[in-house]
């Protein structure tokens, strides 16, 4: 061991830490956080990369592992806009006064998945009704029907929670109520390989389902109707709340979204791929999907002021 | 079984073929490490120099709380740098939340107490001699701190090694304040995460072996100083 390494090492670590400018935002910068399936599917990254190209700024996507922690890093400001799916929470968001308005860019609908030898025997059933029984026969013997939860407060959680709801239980319940009911606290990708692995049922969005169906033995039985409707919304976050944040950036990346370009790009995403769209686009269907006039408009009504 | 032959068949091909994504995750992984480790050391090693050398009240409870430290969880670093550098949190105007810089920053934080610590323990052992010697022959405090660091350089290397090894190995402020974005904060240990949660395992195990290798040679390198 000699002087002479150390001093090189040294060396090494100086040049390292030279090199080492530190990036902080600036006005081509757009911090986005989103949901797991608009990121894990690959969408948004494509969308992103094509607005990036046109536009020539920066598009990074720092928090992409569900609408929960979306929300909490836009409550503080950390990004510049939300592309989520949870009304509810959406509203809430903008009624605070920390985005700027509601905008809906697409939709698709949740499947129930869950081992292809259904053990539950839920195939056919609506969707209250399927859980239901899942819950009964887990509770009864939990080493054969099982189901997994995102339990992570993502959208997709959300509708789940709203789900059990509607089949007439609390959801405090439901979470401690035996083994049948695991509670993954993971994104949508990872829960669906734990279901997969320990052949349960899921709540999933189509989307994800669809990027991830070769790697699983799971089939969809319950998929489409009104009650698993599930909507994509994009919202800017308010510089009168936030200074500092990339309004004007945001507001652009939408007005992309929402264009004629973007929009084909959202309803054409995944055919090649999957053999099928895994995205339908809103304009056109927002009634449809629960979204009033002004939420669809083109180009966005509201404007950034600090 | 056939799925890890098949996969570690592929992370080989990966890696001997320089795929551009692994080879970026990599050279980022390193430079962000490095960095974190050569500012720790500009701090933590005059200052544990400073701790070992001086007397004062509660100097042992200062050492045993750098010791307790040393534990210190990388998601509980993650969680608090992220709280101070949020755009409403204290140095949010600073806006490294979700850049290389956060991550340094987080890492230095991180490996301070093993430094720092490491950093004792080696001037402990130096010989009162050494400093004595240089003290009659006129020597500065910082000259004689000088001294007893090069008495003792293996050992300091060691402890720079160490902190190397952990900020390169550590998940928690990487993914946290680092936010695993592609192509600028997306490091080994975010992305062997990612892939994994995604299902693409070749590619976790590419990146699970270069950390592996590098963790290894680190190792093998400080075997050697310590066994001088």
């Amino acid at each position: 061991m000699s002087w002479n390494i150390l001093n090189q090492f040294l060396l090494l670590m100086t040049v390292a830490a030279v090199c080492f400018l530190p990036g902080a935002a600036d006005d081509s910068t757009l911090k986005i956080a989103t949901t797991s399936s608009l990121y894990d599917t690959g969408l948004l990254e494509m969308l992103a990369q094509n607005f990036s190209e046109e536009y020539n700024v920066t598009v990074q996507i720092p928090t992409h592992s569900g609408t929960g922690i979306a929300i909490s890093d836009g409550e503080r400001g950390n990004v510049d806009m939300l592309i989520i799916h949870d009304k509810k929470r959406e509203l809430r968001f903008v009624q605070d006064g920390h985005g700027l308005e509601r905008r809906c860019l697409a939709y698709n609908y949740f499947y129930l998945v869950g081992p292809k030898e259904d053990p539950a025997g839920v195939k056919g059933m609506n969707v209250t009704r399927a859980l239901k029984i899942i819950r009964e026969k887990g509770m009864v013997d939990p080493e054969k029907v099982k189901f997994v939860s995102r339990g992570d407060e993502s959208g997709t959680h959300s509708k789940e929670k709203s789900l059990w709801q509607s089949a007439g239980y609390n959801y405090s319940e439901i979470n401690s109520s035996g083994q049948w009911y695991i509670d993954a606290g993971s994104p949508m990708g990872a829960t669906l390989i734990m279901a997969n692995e320990k052949s349960a049922y899921a709540l999933a969005d189509m989307s994800t389902f669809m990027a991830f169906k070769s790697k699983l033995d799971l089939v969809p039985f319950v998929e489409g109707g009104s009650d698993m409707l599930n909507v994509y919304v994009a919202i800017a976050l308010n510089p009168e709340k936030h200074p500092g944040v990339n309004c004007d950036l945001a507001v652009k990346f939408i007005n992309f979204l929402v264009s004629d370009e973007g929009q084909k790009f959202i309803a054409d995403y995944g055919i090649e791929q999957y053999g099928q769209p895994i995205f339908f686009a809103a304009r056109g269907n927002c009634s449809l999907i629960g979204c009033q006039a002004e939420e669809c408009a083109v180009p966005a009504t509201a404007t950034c002021k600090e | 079984m056939e799925e890890i032959w098949s996969g570690l068949l592929r992370a080989f091909e990966l890696i001997i073929t320089l795929d551009p994504e692994v080879v970026g995750i990599t050279a980022r992984s390193l430079y962000i490490s490095l960095a974190s480790v050569f500012l720790a050391s500009l701090i933590d090693i005059p200052v544990g120099a400073m701790i070992e050398s001086r007397e004062f009240w509660g100097k042992r409870n200062v050492i045993s709380l750098i010791h307790t430290l040393y534990s210190l969880p990388t998601v509980t670093v993650g969680l608090l740098v992220y709280l101070i550098l949020s755009r409403n949190g204290p140095l949010g105007s600073l806006e490294i939340l979700y850049t290389p810089a956060g991550m340094v920053l987080g890492q230095v934080i991180l490996i301070t107490p093993i430094m720092i610590g490491l950093t004792i323990t080696a001037l402990g052992e130096v010989s009162p001699q050494v400093k004595d010697t240089a003290k009659s022959l006129g020597a500065s405090e910082l000259q004689i701190m000088i001294t007893t660091i090069k008495e003792v350089r293996s050992a300091m290397l060691a402890s720079v090694l160490l902190g190397f090894g952990r900020a390169l190995s550590e998940v928690g402020v990487a993914m946290m304040i680092g936010g695993n974005i592609r192509g600028y904060t997306r490091v080994l240990t975010t992305a062997i995460s990612l892939e994994t949660a995604m299902g693409n395992l070749e590619l976790s195990m590419a990146l699970g072996i270069i950390l592996l290798s590098i963790s290894l040679l680190v190792n093998l390198v400080m075997n050697r100083l310590q066994g001088r």
